[in-house]
């Protein structure tokens, strides 16, 4: 019996008692949600587009802040060195599509998959290469990113909220709206949705695929600057931060692997479950639930809904 | 909608020409040595037998697949390698015989990505939806209700294509490459597996496309019936080998035509 009140009563005891720390956790929940939404988005723009799944969109985090970081060290002013990261992402994306995608067109989608393993690991090895695999301070200062944290008393307590995580919350916010607008609004973003629901009835009102790939690579690399930019502030720039690629797997599973707004809404309930998770659970089992509450909150949501909150119903005339 | 005819091409004028194209997948010719034209304003009907190449002709036309020999000249234009959009961007609009459409797209959807080539301002006011964008896109949506309208399908502009009847969505399938405003309507049996009204109905639109419109249309079918009722001319294949050529008349009592049909008693 005992147990069971501490599994289902005290964690809501505590959270009427002491709301302060509810909201802080909350708070928590919601920045590190945002950031998961946009590694997320990163995975959804190549998934709608071309029906593949990126794996490497992690070391694309990675690699955009280890460039942005590197040419910084080289003596690169800050935001020159943030606009010579966007023209690589571009190069990138460009590179994708020649050397990868446009070979293996028409290929089974599990060879797609495999060459962005390929892809991975070709830039594990070419960043660490160009820049050495020592872990990297986010270069925050010179990119007007403000530090410290604003404290209110609030909720009988004190809430405090670090201003690095609310510039996150708003840059992502902007992000991930202006994408929506993008891909919902303007031709490009019809041509994508085109081309990923039939690629030869897209050649045949003349849509490019090679344009369209370009642009998705692209839009997925700049998420994952902006994404690195951030993630890399909170911790530091390393080769570590891939791993955070495999937690947007439940986000993707929660949201539907082709929804803009699913991946936010996924992303935002991963975040949050896993820190209430983590804060009134965790003791409960000696800790360490944010290695692996994130897919227990995917697969409950799996057994109901299994095509995702927002994915697109499958629709099968026979 | 355009003008029947271009600057370039005018009516009864030869607007795309075929000349000694083969193409084989391995071992098998899928085409071999055919010749034939496309003249302005006409229905060219492509018949033959199932396994004829019909529909690689189609797809070479269309730039889908690139002959091995020979050459293709549409509206002047000798080309030797092409592309599909750019087959679309030159006035070649095409369906599919297993309809290809955007399936999580409404209608309306389906056939604004038919105008995709002719929208020119730049994503940036798109995005903003603002101003000369703003202007364009109306103009393109009054473009396509006009189609909408035409092949009466007010009802279903709102609907997932997916959800569609069959016969509608060869129709929206018809839509979207009209949207197009192309120069040469390819349709790839655009009645298979249609009822005999739907097949009724989709004869209608295709005869109205040509005569409104003035568009040229080459269409591949089955049914006879159907071919002989809308076309000016036909080219039968047989096996990849072009075997007769002229209008719905002489070609129905073509000796080789109907053994190829029928088959042939040794």
């Amino acid at each position: 019996m005992h147990v069971l009140y501490l599994i289902f009563i005290d964690p809501f005891v505590q959270m009427g008692t002491a709301p302060d720390l509810l909201v802080q956790t909350l708070w928590e929940g919601l920045v590190g949600g945002m950031l998961y939404a946009l590694i997320a988005l990163g995975f959804v723009l190549i998934f709608k587009a071309s029906g593949v799944f990126n794996f490497a969109q992690g070391i694309m985090v990675v690699f955009s802040a280890l460039t942005l970081v590197g040419l910084y060290a080289h003596g690169v002013p800050a935001f020159l060195a943030l606009a010579l990261t966007v023209a690589v992402m571009y190069l990138l994306a460009f590179t994708v599509e020649r050397v990868v995608l446009r070979p293996l067109v028409n290929q089974p989608d599990i060879i797609l998959f495999m060459a962005t393993f390929g892809i991975t690991y070709f830039l594990i090895g070419f960043g660490e290469f160009v820049f050495g695999g020592d872990p990297k301070v986010m270069i925050t200062d010179d990119l007007y990113l403000p530090k410290g944290s604003i404290t209110y008393k609030a909720f009988g307590g004190i809430v405090s909220l670090q201003r690095l995580d609310i510039v996150a919350v708003v840059v992502a916010s902007i992000m991930v709206a202006g994408l929506g607008v993008f891909f919902s609004k303007t031709r490009i973003g019809r041509a994508l949705r085109a081309v990923a629901d039939s690629h030869s009835a897209a050649l045949s009102v003349g849509i490019s695929l090679e344009q369209i790939w370009v642009i998705v690579w692209f839009a997925a690399g700049l998420v994952a600057l902006v994404t690195g930019i951030f993630w890399g502030a909170r911790s530091d720039v390393s080769f570590a931060l891939e791993v955070i690629a495999l937690k947007a797997l439940p986000v993707l599973i929660l949201g539907g692997f082709t929804s803009i707004p699913g991946a936010i809404v996924g992303g935002l309930i991963i975040g949050i479950g896993e820190k209430l998770g983590e804060f009134y659970w965790g003791p409960l089992v000696g800790g360490g639930t944010d290695a692996w509450f994130a897919y227990v909150i995917a697969l409950v949501f799996l057994l109901f809904r299994p095509q995702g909150l927002f994915g697109e119903q499958i629709i099968e005339r026979v | 909608m355009r003008a029947p005819s271009g600057p370039d091409v005018s009516f009864g004028d030869v607007l795309l020409s075929v000349e000694n194209v083969s193409l084989s997948f391995g071992g098998v010719n899928a085409v071999s040595d055919v010749s034939f034209d496309i003249r302005k304003g006409e229905i060219r009907a492509i018949i033959g037998p199932n396994g004829a190449g019909k529909t690689s002709m189609l797809n070479i036309i269309n730039g889908f697949y690139q002959p091995q020999q020979g050459r293709i000249t549409f509206k002047g234009e000798t080309r030797s390698k092409m592309r599909p959009h750019d087959a679309a961007h030159g006035g070649i609009a095409r369906t599919f015989q297993n309809v290809a459409l955007f399936r999580g797209m409404t209608a309306l959807d389906n056939i604004m990505a038919g105008r995709t080539l002719k929208m020119h301002r730049s994503f940036f006011w798109q995005l903003l939806r603002y101003g000369p964008a703003m202007t364009e896109e109306v103009e393109h949506r009054h473009r396509v209700e006009e189609i909408i309208d035409f092949l009466k399908i007010q009802e279903i502009r709102r609907t997932p294509v997916g959800r569609l009847p069959y016969g509608l969505q060869k129709r929206v399938e018809l839509g979207r490459a009209l949207a197009m405003e192309p120069d040469l309507l390819l349709l790839d049996e655009p009645m298979a597996g249609m009822n005999i009204e739907e097949k009724e109905d989709m004869s209608r639109f295709v005869l109205d496309v040509n005569d409104h419109f003035g568009t040229t249309i080459a269409l591949i079918e089955h049914d006879m019936g159907v071919v002989m009722d809308l076309s000016d001319r036909v080219v039968v294949l047989d096996h990849g080998i072009k075997i007769a050529d002229g209008t719905p008349d002489e070609v129905k009592i073509n000796q080789v035509v109907i053994d190829a049909y029928l088959g042939v008693a040794y």
